[in-house]
């Protein structure tokens, strides 16, 4: 059963339509992304799952329950949380502080939750009474997505979490979804870097012009010569896989 | 010397703590609802007028009823909220800008209707100051104002700095959409923030009242100087505000002190030009405030 079902959903901002017929569907435990070119309506899919447009046909399912335009106050009680691409962390507050307003929702005790979070992102131990917005940028990732985990969500959604970020610490930020992951936490993730998302996803999407073109295994779209002259340079460039890390064993509360 | 002290310094603080006090709704409001709220004078007035009325109840201290005032304009504001502003949430500022103006006009008819235009008093008389070491003159009101003006904005503090809904309003401040993806209820976080504005304001308008007199344009008068301290600390920056405020009312007395020669460096008069001058000094300077608000 699919934890989260996008079925044949046309949409868009007011009366523009973006979404033209788009279905996918995330199963527990795996790294979906979706690709395509700009303007093809990926962060629109991913905000649709979140009620921030309005669908004027097709359904959204979590867990089998319609969640189909429920606004996301409501959304994120059900257990789905997004972390958007820009303007995810909230800058005055310290990293503390800003992983407890994560857990906002939550009326129990946090405080294990809490723990874990460090676990899973060590350098933001000794930044914890800090301003969020006085970090790095690749720091500031860390802290919008330990945010968004702290309710243990059925599904997280990351919108280019790699965008803006050198190299480096981009390497760094896949690494920490793929533990996320491994963590238990299904993911849905948009990305420009098609190369390195398909390096870890499960399976993907490519989406053109606010419809499905093509859908497959990740490993699968890295060989296909359409999608490699399409995103990753004409398919020339050797494709490597990140390095697996180990899971840190963070158990599911 | 003892005369700087007595005659700038004291009623300087004391102006400063109600600047301060009135500043902190200012810049919540802005900070979170993000307008400026040009009814915020009136309703320091309208927390001054319960107050005066409950005392003709009950013959009790100004400074007792303030709980109990700050209970009932929490309530009118919220009120206020909900006919007023509610139906504007998405819209642009400038909209909410001019509902607050009629408000602000709304809110001092019905106070002229309710209780007459003419001034009125806590305490009617002039009080004797108490003197110390025969030469320093505090009167016991000023000590009252003060101690509990600092009493009020240590609580500030503490509520935004350790309480769940003072961070989430903090949260909203920065980022109302961020917020409200985070699931935070912003509609509470509203409410939370229009109680913490009239509380404050409620203290500012009865301090305002117990340093001098009661009257339906008190809470207009200050209300410039008010705007201007929340600018000078940094729009929404709760902290800024009661920098700003005491900066401004320090500043504003000690500018008629004779710093050169026997005169008043500046006449009286031209007291409210101080706190106009600060801001412009600030907003050219340094235009995100001294606490690095919003700049616009």
């Amino acid at each position: 059963m699919a934890i989260l079902e996008l079925e044949n959903i046309h949409g868009g901002y007011g009366q523009t339509e973006i979404l033209h017929d788009i279905s996918m569907r995330v199963e527990p435990g795996e790294i979906v992304v979706i690709i395509g070119p700009n303007g093809a309506g990926k962060s629109t899919a991913m905000k649709s799952v979140f009620g921030l447009l309005n669908l004027t046909s097709g359904r959204i399912l979590l867990d089998d329950v319609d969640i189909t335009n429920t606004p996301p106050e409501k959304v994120v009680r059900q257990g789905v949380c997004y972390v958007p691409q820009t303007g995810n962390i909230f800058p005055n507050l310290s990293v503390h502080e800003n992983l407890e307003m994560g857990a906002y929702v939550r009326q129990d005790d946090f405080s294990g939750r809490l723990d874990e979070i460090y676990e899973l992102f060590p350098p933001l131990v000794e930044k914890r009474n800090l301003p969020a917005g006085t970090l790095s940028g690749g720091q500031r990732q860390m802290v919008a997505m330990g945010k968004a985990l702290m309710l243990d969500p059925k599904i997280l959604l990351l919108d280019e979490p790699s965008a803006g970020l050198s190299p480096k610490y981009r390497g760094e930020i896949f690494k920490v979804v793929r533990d996320i992951n491994e963590a238990g936490t299904p993911i849905l993730m948009v990305e420009q870097n098609a190369k390195q998302a398909l390096g870890i996803a499960d399976r993907a999407y490519i989406l053109v012009d606010g419809k499905n073109r093509l859908d497959d295994t990740g490993k699968n779209l890295l060989a296909n010569k359409e999608v490699a002259e399409m995103f990753l340079g004409g398919g020339k460039t050797e494709v490597k896989k990140p390095a697996v890390r180990k899971a840190r064993g963070t158990p599911k509360t | 010397m003892i005369d700087f002290i007595n005659f700038h310094l004291i009623p300087g603080l004391v102006l400063g703590s109600i600047y301060a006090l009135g500043a902190i709704g200012v810049t919540l409001t802005f900070g979170i609802l993000r307008f400026a709220n040009f009814a915020h004078g009136e309703i320091m007035t309208l927390g001054a007028y319960l107050t005066l009325t409950m005392m003709w109840l009950t013959g009790w201290h100004p400074l007792i009823l303030l709980p109990v005032t700050m209970v009932i304009l929490s309530l009118i504001v919220i009120g206020m909220d909900q006919a007023f502003f509610k139906p504007f949430r998405n819209s642009p500022a400038v909209t909410v800008v001019i509902a607050s103006f009629g408000l602000m006009l709304m809110i001092r008819s019905v106070t002229q209707f309710s209780w007459g235009a003419q001034l009125q008093a806590f305490v009617p008389g002039i009080q004797r100051p108490n003197v110390f070491f025969d030469a320093l003159r505090i009167s016991p009101k000023h000590i009252l104002i003060v101690i509990s003006a600092m009493v009020l904005m240590l609580v500030v503090h503490w509520v935004l700095a350790h309480t769940r809904i003072g961070k989430a309003m903090r949260a909203m401040s920065d980022s109302p959409e961020l917020a409200r993806l985070t699931g935070i209820n912003t509609e509470l976080v509203i409410k939370a923030t229009w109680i913490l504005g009239a509380c404050m304001a409620a203290a500012a308008g009865v301090f305002l009242a117990y340093d001098s007199h009661v009257s339906t344009m008190m809470g207009f008068q200050i209300l410039l100087p008010t705007f201007a301290a929340a600018i000078v600390g940094g729009i929404g920056r709760p902290y800024g505000a009661m920098a700003g405020g005491l900066l401004i009312g320090v500043t504003e007395e000690l500018s008629s002190y004779a710093w050169l020669g026997d005169g008043p460096l500046l006449e009286p008069g031209y007291k409210a030009g101080v706190s106009f001058a600060i801001m412009i000094g600030v907003l050219i300077w340094r235009p995100s405030g001294l606490f690095r608000g919003r700049v616009f």
